[in-house]
């Protein structure tokens, strides 16, 4: 049995709700590119983009609109916000393991139990798409990963260990998906916060590792 | 001193077989287009290539039509699920081309390191990662880092917007990204570039890629490259 709970576009603005005015955000491919239309009103909050963008907006939709030397690392096209620079990838990658970036969002494959993320690889036709992700996940100050609690069969993809090739160890700090938001902590994982109409042992039961409860409420959407 | 050149093709006039090749740009952004299908017009072989990516709107891939790469040194080449295959991943799952995948910004500061004359740095990316393979790992105030060695180059193939004709280099937009690295980090550095002007007619203070690093220019066309996916 497994739950839906909420849609990709719901998980996106879930992590919006963790950004905050001031911070320098990058975030990946997939999923997370989602989560530029739900950031807070009225906060200021600086996209970075590895290819070498800080401040870019939104996604161009108007396919007329196509500028092919302004786009996010997903190669989507993007506006620029006031205040906005350009630079090439060496600097790019100095704010990320830097520390100067506050928040990635990455898309997960699996999380293990210690917060090892993988998300660049099934290991199953060799070579890979490593990207930023790697140096993301070590370099940014908190890491935050978005996905789907399960695979599309309904296995978990929170484990004890990760099984696909990783990205980066002890690196994940908090996962939101459709059914829950679990912190990774020093003890192990611990479930903050479940989808409306979701049971705490209902994530559980998805889940292939421990998960601690302590004081769950359910997401305010 | 004129380093500017009639085509492209007269540009890659001494291109061995064998050669190693940077080629700039980010998926759509910066890529070299003219200099790249005028190496494929030559057929020049057993090249190595580093890029950011291949086969993602880059045009990079029509070199694996006449197998032209022995090897590629990229961070995004194989991806997870692909409904349409790139010819480079054709390629790959036949074993007919090599590939080092090296995380992105492991890249962009082996390229960096190459040009500063710096031959390896510590970085965190990629411990206890496949990355991390027979490589030298040290601690540093308590954290892991791995050593990682610098990239160099024989030719760098990059775009510009304007370039004058000392080889001065003004980018557009985010199509800086790694031309302007990859500029000083190869023996024979080829600029493509959509205007080419006169000493003095660019703001010293908006130069980004200083004449030093560039020995060739042609003036080509941009052309619409789009990622497909």
């Amino acid at each position: 049995m497994t739950f839906a709970g909420l849609t990709r576009e719901l998980i996106a603005l879930r992590v919006a709700r963790e950004l905050e005015d001031g911070m320098v955000v990058n975030l990946g491919i997939g999923l997370p590119t989602l989560v530029a239309n739900f950031l807070p009103e009225g906060a200021d909050i600086v996209l970075h983009a590895e290819n070498g963008i800080l401040g870019y907006g939104g996604i161009v939709a108007d396919e007329a609109e196509f500028d092919q030397d302004l786009i996010n690392a997903g190669g989507q096209p993007v506006t620029l916000t006031p205040g906005a620079s350009f630079f090439d990838s060496a600097t790019s990658f100095a704010m990320i393991r830097g520390g100067h970036v506050d928040v990635t969002v990455l898309g997960g494959l699996q999380v293990s139990a210690r917060g090892d993320l993988a998300n660049w690889s099934v290991g199953s036709r060799g070579g890979g798409a490593i990207g930023g992700a790697m140096d993301l996940a070590a370099g940014a100050r908190r890491v935050i990963v978005a996905m789907e609690h399960t695979t599309r069969d309904g296995e978990p993809r929170i484990l004890e260990e990760c099984t696909y090739p990783l990205t980066a160890e002890c690196c994940v700090d908090l996962i939101i998906t459709n059914l829950a938001v679990i912190e990774v902590t020093s003890e192990g994982l611990v479930l903050r916060e479940v989808a409306p109409g979701v049971g705490a042992d209902e994530v559980q039961a998805v889940t292939a590792a421990q998960i601690a409860f302590s004081g769950v409420k359910v997401m305010d959407l | 001193m004129d380093k500017v050149f009639d085509s492209a093709a007269a540009a890659l006039h001494d291109m061995p077989d064998g050669a190693t090749i940077m080629f700039g740009g980010f998926v759509s952004a910066g890529s070299p287009t003219n200099l790249i299908l005028a190496l494929y017009e030559k057929g020049t072989k057993d090249l190595t290539g580093i890029a950011n990516n291949i086969g993602l709107g880059d045009n990079l891939d029509v070199l694996c039509e006449k197998k032209q790469l022995r090897k590629m040194i990229a961070s995004f080449a194989i991806r997870a699920s692909a409904k349409r295959q790139s010819l480079f991943e054709q390629l790959y799952a036949k074993g007919e081309v090599e590939l080092e995948l090296v995380p992105q910004g492991t890249l962009a500061e082996r390229i960096r390191a190459g040009g500063a004359g710096i031959p390896a740095f510590y970085t965190p990316t990629g411990v206890g990662t496949v990355v991390a393979a027979g490589k030298r790992v040290e601690t540093f105030d308590g954290r892991q880092y791995l050593m990682e060695r610098a990239l160099l180059a024989d030719f760098a193939f990059i775009r510009g917007y304007k370039a004058d004709r000392l080889g001065n280099l003004v980018y557009r937009k985010a199509s800086r990204n790694f031309n302007e690295i990859m500029a000083t980090a190869a023996r024979v550095t080829i600029a493509e570039v959509e205007e080419i002007v006169e000493p003095g007619e660019l703001d010293p203070e908006s130069i980004v890629t200083q004449s030093v690093f560039v020995d060739r220019i042609v003036k080509a066309p941009s052309h619409d490259v789009r990622w497909f996916n």
